[in-house]
This record gives C-alpha cells, sequence and structure tokens, in this order.
C-alpha cells in the first residue's frame, strides 16, 4: 500500500519536473503525454485503492514515511494517512485532474507556455494529493501553500496581462489572510496537544482542550477550542472563498478555463471544506464555531448566488455559482453534516468541473468571446457542448435523479434538521437558493444555447470560402494574444466573429466523461456515504448534532428518496426558477432591462458585488499602501536612512578622523599616550581594588 | 634535580637556535645569485622544527629546566601554528624581497630568531623566561621593520617601535619585578600558589599587575598602546609586516596565557575590568579609525588593533571555554591576516606596492580567482559566515555570554558591524570599481598556489570548523 501511494504523490511531480524543467527538450506532445501519463496513473491507482477500501481487502493505511525534522520533541514527519474520505478525495482530484489534462490539449493547443501549464496543473496534483494524504498538520500546510502557490502561478498564468497579474496578486493576498489564521490554528492545536498528528491530537483532543480557556482581550476568556477551530477556519474560509474572504475567486476567472475547472471550482477550493470534515472531531466539540460556520456558509450561500443573477461572463457566472455551492458545503459542515458536505463536494466537483468545460468550450467555439450577450442559439452550432452543459446544469440545479439532487436535498434535509440556533437562518438561505441557482443556471443556458443568434456572423458569411483558413489562422493568433475579455483585442485580427463551431474531441471528450458521474454518481453512492457507515471513523459527530442520523430513518433507497424529493418544496422552488428564467431569457427578452432599471439601486449593489472590493480598496489595500509610504517617507527615508544609516555613518567618520588626528606621528605624543594610559590604569585600579 | 635538565622536551627550541646560526654561516659562502639556498634551508628547517615538535610533543604538562621551562599541548599547538605562518610569510615575501633587493641572508636569520622568541615566550614558565623571549623576539623585530634601511619611512617607523618597545619592556620588567617582590619567586606556578596567601588586597601586587597588564597590552598593540601599530604596518616593507601581524600574534597570546592565566590567574577578577577596558577600547577605536584610512596596510593595522580586543575578550572570560575561544581566535586571525598580506605582496611589482586601498580597485575584472581570494579573507575578517571569522566571532562571544557580560557581547557585536563597513568596502572596490592600475600580476606559480591553499583554508575552516574547536578544546582544559 504505501508504495503505491507513493506512486500516486510522486507520479504528477515527476511529471510536472519533466515538463516543467525539461520542457523544451520533450516538446509540446512530449509534454502533455508525460503529465497525462503521470495523473492518469495515479488516478487508476487511486480507483484502485478506493476499491480496496470498499470491499474491504485493504485496511486503512496510517504510516510516516520519512521525518523531516524534529524540534523540541515535536515530530514534523511526511506520512500518509489513507482512509475512505482520503480516497475518494484521491479519486475526485485525479479523475478530474486527468480530464482537465486532456480537455487543455485542445484548449491551450496554440499557447505558447503550453508545457509550462501543464507542468503547472500537474504539480498543482501533486500538491493536492500531499494536501488530502496528509497524516498531519504540517504537511497539510505544505499542501495547503503548495496549491496556493500554483493557483497564484495559474491565474497569472498570461502573465503578460495586467489584470491577470492583479487576479493573481488579489488572490495571493486574500489567501495571506486565511493561510495567517490557518497557520495560528495549527500552532493552537500543537500548544493544546502537543502534537501535529491527526492520530494523536484528534485522540488527545477531548482531554487537552476541556475546560481550557484562553484571554486574547483581557477579561474576556474565550474556550480554547473555539478559538482553535474560529482560526483553522478562517483558513478554510480563505482557501473555500467564503465571505468575507471570498473576493479573490471571481477575480481567479482571468486565468485559463481549464485551471478555473480543476482548481477554481472541483479541487483547490474545496480543501477548506476537506480540512473541516477532517478536524471534525475538533469541531465537534465547539458549538460556537458550528453556528460561525453556519453562518458564514449560508451568507455565502445566499449573497453570492445573488450576484450570479447580474453577470453577463459566461465564466464568473460559473464562478459565483462556485461560490454559492461552497456555501452549501459549508452550511453541511456548519450543521455537522459532514458526510453530506463531503458528498456534495464530490458531485460538485464532477458537474462544476464539468460546467467550466462546458463554458471554456463554448469561448473557444464563439473564438475567445465571453459575453453571453452576444452568443445565443449555440445548440444548432455545438450540440455535445450544449448537452453536456444541460447536464451539468441540471445536476447543478438538483434536477431530481441527478447528482446534484441527491446531494443537496439531503443537504437541505439536514439543515431542517438542525437545532443549533443559526439552522433556521441557514435554512431559508439555502431553500431561497436554490431558485436562485436554477434561475442563474438556465439563465446561462437560454442565453447561450437558446434564443436569437447575437453573435456577428456577417463577416464570416460573405468570406465563408476562406473560412476554414481564417478559422485557423484565428484560433492561432489567438494562442498569441493575450485572451482578453475585453473585444477591441480580437478586433485587431479583423476577422471578429465568425460561425461559431463545435469543438475538437479533446476538449468533447473530457465533457462526456464528466456528465456521466454527474448524472449517475449521486443515485449509487448517495446510500453508503450519506446514510451508510462509509466514512467510518474518518468523520466523527456527537450524537446530539447527528442530523444525518435522523434522516437515516427516513431514507428508504435512492428511488424512495427521489419520489420524496418532487414533493417537497426545493423541487417547486428550482423549477420555479426554470421557469422565470426561460420567460426572461428566451420568452419576454425585454422584461430583465426593465426589472434592473426599476431596481436600479439593487442592481448597482449586485453590479458592484456588495462593494466588497470597494471597500477592501480603500481600506485595506489603500490603507496599507498609506502606511507603507508613511513608513517609507518618515522610518524608512528620515528616520532609518537619514539619522540611524547616514547620521551614524557620519557620526563614525567624524569621530574616525578625530582619532585620526590624534595619531600624530610624533613619537612623544605616543609615549605620552602610553603613560597616560598606565596612570589611568594604576589609579582606576588603586581606587576600586584597594578602596 | 637530574630530572629537571630534560632537554628532550626543549628539542625544538635547541633545533631553531642551531639551524639559525647554521644558516647565518652558510649565507657567508653563497652569493647573491645563489640566496635561494639560504631560503630554501630555513624552509627545511621549519620543517624540520615541525617534525620535532610533533616527534617529541608531550601529553601532559612537562616544566624543566628548574621551573623556567614548560612543554604542554597548548604549546605544541602555538609553536607548530608558529613555524606555519613563519614559513607562510616568508613564502610569500621572496618575490617581494627580490625585487626589491631585500633578498637577503639576514632576512632570515632574523625571522629564525624572532621565531625562536616566541617559542621561547611560548613554553615560558618564569617571569625571566618570558623576558627573554619578549626581548629576543622584540630586538628582532626592529631590526626586521628597519630592514629596508634606505627607506626613511622604514626607518622612521623602526625607531618609533624601539622607544615605544622599550618603555613597554621597562614597564614589563617593573610589574615583574614588584611581582617578584611580593612573592618571592619569578616560577610562574609557584606565583599561583602563593598569591592567595598574600591576599588579593597587597599594594605590590596591585601594581605589579597593572604594570604587567600594560606591558601585555603593548604586545598586543591593544589602546591605548597601541600607537606603534599603525606606523609600524605602515612603514615596514610589506613582507615584514606580514610577519609582524603573523607569528607575534601568537607569541601575545601565548604571552597573555602565561602570564595572567598560569601565573596570575588566581587575580582574574582584578585583571578582567582591566581587560574589559582595554577590548572595548580597542575594538571601538580599530574599526572607527580603520573607516578613515586610504593605506590598506594601515587599514589592516587598525583591523588587527580590533581584533585584539576580541582576543581579549575570550582571554578576560577567564574560563576554559574563554581561553579555547582566544586560542581559536588567535590562530584563524593569523591565518586570515597572512592571507591579507598575501595578497597585498601578491599583487605588488617593481615600483608598486599596491599598498593603496585605490589599488584594488577593479581587481575583479583584472583576476577574478584572486578577487575572490581576497574577498573570502575580507568576508572572513569581517566575521561573514560561512568563513571562519564568523565561527571565532561566535566562540568568543558565547564564553563572555557564559560569564554573563551579555552587554559586552553586544558591544562586540556592535563594533563588527561598524568594521563591516570598511572590510565590505574593499570588496566593493574590486567587484564594483573600475581598474586603476592595470598591471599584469607577476607573481609565480608557489605564491599562487599557496595564496589561493590560504583562502581555500579560510572557507573549509569555516565550513568545518570541529576540527580546530576540537584540536583547541583538547590543549587546553
Amino acid at each position: 500500500m504505501e508504495n503505491t501511494l507513493l506512486v500516486i504523490v510522486l507520479a504528477p511531480l515527476i511529471a510536472a519536473i519533466l515538463a516543467g524543467i525539461f520542457g523544451r527538450f520533450i516538446g509540446r506532445a512530449g509534454a502533455h503525454t508525460v503529465t497525462i501519463l503521470g495523473v492518469a496513473t495515479a488516478c487508476v491507482l487511486s480507483i484502485l485503492t478506493l476499491k480496496q477500501l470498499v470491499t474491504g481487502e485493504a485496511q486503512n493505511y496510517y504510516g510516516n514515511l520519512y521525518t523531516w525534522l524534529v524540534s523540541d520533541g515535536v515530530q514534523m514527519n511526511v506520512g500518509f494517512m489513507v482512509d475512505r474520505l482520503t480516497a475518494m478525495m484521491m479519486v475526485v482530484v485525479t479523475f478530474v485532474s486527468l480530464c482537465v489534462h486532456v480537455y487543455t490539449i485542445g484548449y491551450m493547443a496554440d499557447d505558447p507556455g503550453y508545457q509550462r501549464f501543464f507542468s503547472y496543473i500537474s504539480l498543482f496534483t501533486f500538491s493536492m494529493l500531499m494536501l488530502v494524504m496528509s497524516n498531519n498538520f504540517m504537511q497539510l500546510f505544505f499542501g495547503w501553500e503548495a496549491v496556493g502557490v500554483v493557483s497564484y502561478l495559474l491565474i497569472g498564468f498570461w502573465y503578460t496581462r495586467p489584470t491577470a497579474i492583479f487576479a493573481n496578486l488579489k488572490a495571493f493576498l486574500v489567501n495571506r489572510v486565511g493561510d495567517f489564521g490557518f497557520v495560528l490554528g495549527i500552532a493552537a492545536v500543537l500548544y493544546y496537544t502537543g502534537s501535529l498528528d491527526y492520530r494523536e491530537v484528534f485522540a488527545a483532543a477531548h482531554h487537552a482542550f476541556a475546560g481550557k480557556t484562553m484571554e486574547i482581550i483581557p477579561g474576556y476568556a474565550w474556550d480554547a477550542i473555539t478559538v482553535t477551530c474560529l482560526l483553522l477556519f478562517v483558513g478554510a474560509m480563505g482557501k473555500s472563498a467564503q465571505m468575507p474572504l471570498h473576493v479573490w475567486l471571481p477575480d481567479s476567472m482571468e486565468g485559463p478555463t481549464p485551471i478555473s475547472a480543476l482548481i477554481h471550482a472541483a479541487t483547490m477550493v474545496t480543501a477548506g471544506i476537506f480540512m473541516v470534515a477532517r478536524m471534525s472531531p475538533l469541531f465537534e466539540m465547539s458549538e460556537t464555531a458550528l453556528n460561525t460556520v453556519l453562518i458564514i456558509g449560508s451568507c455565502t450561500a445566499f449573497f453570492m448566488g445573488l450576484l450570479g443573477l447580474v453577470n453577463n461572463d459566461i465564466k464568473r457566472v460559473v464562478a459565483y455559482s462556485t461560490l454559492s455551492q461552497l456555501g452549501y458545503m459549508t452550511v453541511a459542515l456548519g450543521v455537522s453534516a459532514y458526510a453530506g458536505a463531503v458528498f456534495h463536494l464530490m458531485t460538485h466537483a464532477f458537474f462544476k468541473a464539468l460546467l467550466f468545460l462546458a463554458a471554456g468550450s463554448v469561448i473557444i467555439g464563439m473564438h475567445h468571446e465571453q459575453d453571453m450577450r452576444k452568443m445565443g442559439n449555440l445548440r444548432k452550432y455545438m450540440p455535445i457542448t450544449y448537452w453536456t452543459c444541460l447536464i451539468g446544469s441540471l445536476a447543478l440545479i438538483g434536477f431530481p435523479g441527478t447528482s446534484g439532487f441527491f446531494s443537496k436535498d439531503a443537504l437541505i434535509e439536514a439543515v431542517s434538521e438542525s437545532h443549533l440556533p443559526a439552522a433556521r437562518f441557514a435554512y431559508y438561505c439555502v431553500l431561497s437558493g436554490v431558485f436562485i441557482t436554477a434561475f442563474y443556471s438556465f439563465r446561462l443556458v437560454f442565453m447561450t444555447f437558446h434564443g436569437k443568434e447575437r453573435f456577428d456572423t456577417s463577416e464570416a458569411a460573405h468570406a465563408h470560402d476562406s473560412h476554414a483558413v481564417a478559422d485557423k489562422h484565428d484560433d492561432h493568433t489567438h494562442g498569441h494574444d493575450d485572451h482578453s475579455h475585453d473585444d477591441h483585442a480580437h478586433d485587431d485580427h479583423g476577422h471578429h466573429g465568425g460561425v461559431p463551431h463545435e469543438s475538437p474531441w479533446v476538449v468533447t471528450l473530457p465533457l462526456v466523461l464528466l456528465a456521466i458521474p454527474s448524472l449517475f454518481i449521486g443515485w449509487f453512492t448517495i446510500g453508503p456515504m450519506l446514510f451508510g457507515d462509509y466514512f467510518g471513523s474518518a468523520i466523527v459527530v456527537e450524537e446530539s448534532h447527528n442530523v444525518l442520523g435522523e434522516l437515516a430513518h427516513e431514507f428508504h433507497g435512492s428511488a424512495g428518496f427521489v419520489e420524496h424529493g418532487i414533493t417537497q418544496l426545493p423541487f417547486f422552488l428550482a423549477m420555479g426558477g426554470v421557469f422565470f428564467a426561460w420567460l426572461f431569457y428566451v420568452k419576454l427578452t425585454d422584461v430583465p432591462g426593465k426589472i434592473a432599471s426599476a431596481f436600479s439601486p439593487l442592481y448597482k449593489l449586485f453590479e458592484n458585488k456588495y462593494f466588497f472590493d470597494d471597500v477592501y480598496f480603500a481600506v485595506f489595500a489603500k490603507g496599507s499602501r498609506n502606511l507603507g509610504q508613511a513608513l517609507w517617507k518618515v522610518g524608512d527615508s528620515i528616520f532609518i536612512d537619514g539619522l540611524l544609516v547616514n547620521g551614524s555613518a557620519r557620526a563614525v567618520g567624524w569621530f574616525a578622523s578625530v582619532i585620526r588626528g590624534i595619531q600624530t606621528g610624533r613619537l612623544y605624543s605616543y609615549a605620552f599616550t602610553m603613560i597616560i594610559g598606565l596612570a589611568v590604569t594604576l589609579g582606576w585600579f588603586v581606587l576600586h581594588w584597594l578602596r | 634535580m637530574s630530572a629537571n635538565l630534560n632537554f628532550v622536551v626543549a628539542y625544538p627550541e635547541i633545533f631553531v637556535l642551531t639551524a639559525a646560526c647554521v644558516i647565518l654561516l652558510v649565507d657567508l659562502f653563497v652569493s647573491d645569485r645563489q640566496r635561494i639556498v639560504t631560503f630554501l634551508l630555513t624552509m627545511v628547517s621549519l620543517l624540520a622544527a615541525a617534525f620535532i615538535t610533533v616527534q617529541y610533543g608531550v601529553a601532559e604538562r612537562v616544566i624543566t629546566f628548574h621551573g623556567t621551562y614548560v612543554a604542554d599541548p597548548m604549546g605544541t599547538v602555538l609553536k607548530l601554528s608558529t613555524y606555519g605562518a613563519t614559513a607562510l610569510s616568508l613564502l610569500y615575501s621572496r618575490e617581494y624581497l627580490q625585487r626589491r633587493g631585500l633578498f637577503k641572508g639576514e632576512y632570515f636569520v632574523l625571522a629564525l630568531f624572532a621565531m625562536l622568541g616566541v617559542m621561547v615566550m611560548i613554553s615560558a614558565a618564569s617571569l625571566l623566561t618570558i623576558y627573554l623571549g619578549v626581548e629576543l623576539l622584540s630586538l628582532s623585530l626592529y631590526g626586521l621593520v628597519a630592514f629596508d634601511r634606505d627607506n626613511g619611512i622604514a626607518a622612521e617607523s623602526a625607531m618609533k617601535y624601539f622607544v615605544l618597545g622599550a618603555i613597554a619592556s621597562g614597564m614589563l620588567l617593573y610589574g615583574m619585578s614588584m611581582i617578584y617582590g611580593v612573592t618571592g619567586t619569578l616560577e610562574l606556578s609557584q606565583i599561583a600558589n602563593r598569591i592567595p596567601g598574600i591576599g588579593l588586597n597587597s599594594l605590590g601586587l596591585a601594581f605589579g599587575l597593572a604594570f604587567l597588564v600594560v606591558g601585555v597590552a603593548f604586545k598586543f598593540g591593544a589602546v591605548p598602546f597601541h600607537m606603534w601599530v599603525p606606523d609600524v604596518y605602515h612603514g615596514a616593507p610589506t613582507a615584514v609586516t606580514l610577519f609582524v601581524g603573523s607569528a607575534p600574534k601568537i607569541a601575545s597570546f601565548a604571552l597573555a596565557m602565561r602570564l595572567l592565566v598560569d601565573g596570575l590567574g588566581g587575580a582574574v577578577e582584578q585583571w578582567r575590568p582591566m581587560l574589559v577596558v582595554l577590548a572595548v577600547l580597542s575594538m571601538a577605536i580599530g574599526n572607527v579609525v580603520a573607516i578613515a584610512q586610504t593605506n590598506i596596510k594601515r587599514m589592516l593595522a587598525y583591523s588587527t588593533i580590533s581584533h585584539v580586543g576580541f582576543i581579549l575578550l575570550g582571554v578576560l572570560a577567564g574560563t576554559v571555554q574563554g581561553y579555547q575561544a582566544a586560542m581559536f581566535y588567535t590562530l584563524t586571525y593569523v591565518l586570515t591576516a597572512v592571507g591579507s598580506f598575501g595578497v597585498i605582496l601578491l599583487l605588488s611589482r617593481q615600483g608598486f606596492e599596491s599598498d593603496a586601498l585605490d589599488d584594488f580597485k577593479g581587481l575583479a575584472k583584472k583576476s577574478p580567482w584572486f578577487a575572490s581570494v581576497m574577498a573570502m579573507l575580507i568576508f572572513s575578517t569581517a566575521g561573514v559566515p560561512p568563513f571562519v571569522g564568523f565561527t571565532a566571532k561566535l566562540a568568543v562571544i558565547q564564553a563572555i555570554i557564559g560569564i554573563g557580560y551579555t552587554w559586552l557581547a553586544g558591544v562586540a557585536v556592535f563594533f563588527s558591524v561598524i568594521g563591516a563597513y570598511y572590510y565590505i568596502r574593499v570588496v566593493k572596490l574590486m567587484y564594483f570599481d573600475a581598474p586603476v592600475d592595470n598591471g599584469p600580476i607577476q607573481a609565480g606559480v608557489a605564491l599562487r598556489t599557496v595564496l589561493s591553499a590560504n583562502g581555500l583554508a579560510v572557507l573549509a575552516l569555516g565550513l568545518l570548523p570541529g576540527l580546530l574547536l576540537d584540536l583547541c578544546a583538547r590543549v587546553i582544559s
């Protein structure tokens, strides 16, 4: 088992190194072959591991492979802990990653940074695997930071674009806030339990945290466990983009679409969810922390969904839906339905990756146009993309039978069962969220694939014969230009627009591959994962919080669950959302504009994303710039440079020249100095010693 | 008492004395063109002396010649280092002396006698032996400084050195006489035994100790008894400066160890405050004034003064750890200083001394390798890791923190930082300024090779300080 796990982790790493450092020698085909082989190896072995664990052929693995350092008795190891939770994450990560690798061959076909891109996504896979397979907090933090680094590199992949650089810097800075909390949380765990090892920490947690309080502000004693959990959760908020640390995720769409699918939808952003589920033994000990988690999650789920309603950029709509869905998962964590959160994480990984890749396919088809107002009726031109996108959207809104239905419905039911004080609020948030989700998802589908063709085909029409050539050229030049959303970049080519076309097979194959689990995986896995004992000891839930346990009494198989689901409120809300989307964006296409002008203050609020960015810029960005400026001007220039550095240098120089003057070169003054020295020594001696 | 006439342990001194006399005679019979014979004979003598020292080295402290001569493991190591320093300086000097017509037999004989003086000081077990060694070394050095006798500056500095040295010797002798008066013995071990009986409040002991400390401070060149150092370093021919800056430093350390530790160790509480003042003043004046220098020999003179401050820190700790640190510091300092002057000698040629700071401008373009050798030596002198100078400073600072003098450690670090400025300025001149002097390096293969090895040794010892540290720990315990 140990060797298998090592291969799973190292195969993508080696591939990343080969593609990254030797990319020039192995060429484009070499780079994608080697990385796909690496990830495919990891994927196959992960599936085998999962199968062995499920069938009971293999036991949970727990072991240290390498001691990095020992400091003051604290061991920092590299080791793996593989139980069914981990194995499921490994399969999700490697499978989505594999799909994205294949997809990238088509999407990045003409990009000059082809090898670099493959190297990065393989490196990401390695980092993410290290994160999920870790058996200790240190390695978890390593993986946590490593995925952050790769995410940073990939958001700024087109590093000549100022917007991309801005976005990756923003992601980096916002994640600093989260990671700071996270590392403090790890420190708190170490402080109280004396170990970084999962097994030891969880075993010692009850005893170690019992009755412990800490006073950060004098006079206010807080439960140690609450503070610890909240700090850890701050880390999760950063990585999983929960309000108010969500601002980086929409901007991360500056990166190439494949990574939006892999990193900013399916895997990395769910690391926070995974982490909290992993830490369930700790979070279960603090209801305050759980309530906080619940409130943050519900706000994210509801308010971020609303923003999806007004966006016209196809990728950003999907991005806001990701935010909202991450909110759903967090809500599930808050009501102690960890299994529900992880279950939704899994189904979401498939259908959200699918949606992103479909959006990417549309973007390729539309010659790198991302504005939905310039699309329409694409189902005629891109049937595979249309159908797969439709499947993804149905799963997202929770259409009965699809995987999203099982996870989301179970999640909402779980919230309704919870007795936490914040559960009521959360319930209304997630419930209204269903309507919003359905509305914006089908708004996307209808605007993109249905209705009138709003793109400009005129030019292509009278140059139809040369279209194939022009098209090819078009693709080619796009690889080299800056992939901007701004259409002016494309106007330069002189043959903007043209008839959309279906994408090549390397793009559509992953769509189909992802559509399959999006449709069916929920049906087969809900029983064991949510209500069976699939997770075993990986997830710990207190008896009083056990909402899934309550639900389990009413669960009678997947079919029964579907039957029950279509009589419930969420189903009608979802259908209502689809209906209104159809009404507004296919039937009465002038209504949305009227509504927007009627509720213009609200619309402005949404358009400006609740002014989060503006406030952050005004307060934090500008504040820290001003602080930096002030410290530089006053502290550095005047005080340190002027007074301390130059001042002391001048003082020393002056002193040196004075002393140098004493060195007259005259023998008698030398001798005189010696005599003075002797006299002082003697005098002091007599005074001091003999008193 | 026959057991007290143990000649075997004194073989090194006896051999060096004989060799020096033989070389003096042989030199009479070789012509100027064959002078290389003298040089080679000297080198062979040094090698043989090293062999004899190792061969007859003692594992335990042995006192002989009626309590005037001591042989111990520390002495063995110090003597071997002295041979090494002497050999290196003669090797580096050869071409320099040849080009200036100073390649004479007397030079080597004087160097050997100076070295003999160092050896006598190292093995001194009584006040008289110490004085004998001090005078033998000093007189030889006066002669060496004035060796280029047609050179006005050299003659002037030799004169200053001689007069000041005479005053210092007088003080030392005066202090010794007082100690003798109080204790009634010249043997250091006996002095150590009798001090408790006399009591530390004796006025005679106080005065004697003060004079002795002044004498030691002069030999070290510690402020305020440092005035001769810059003038001698600057005025003497570079080859002589190199010699003055190497082996005699080991002698000074030995002098401090024999006199203050072996003899007056019981009065450590009394001499420690004096050394504190001397050390702080040396580090302050040495580092600060070095900044104002334009001549690299003068700059290195002030640098020496500041390093003496560090060596004194180790000694004043008064602990075994401190003595070990001081010894380590002395040995590595000598190695580094020899190398630095070696580079000056390497760059000099007929009519060009290469002793101004500006002469180092753009060395990296002229000779990247020797610029990097110089950079290594300079960084080591400044105490930058991973070079050995850092380890040495660290050891000394640990020792004084060990006795609770944290503030003194702070002072030492503070002045080291100031000192770093003028050291690194040399690196800046070598690497970032345009060359002023474009003459080629004329030095031969031997000089180049040994100098390169010297520079690399500074790095190697910095990376693996354990070897020498262990040795110091073994011989002082």
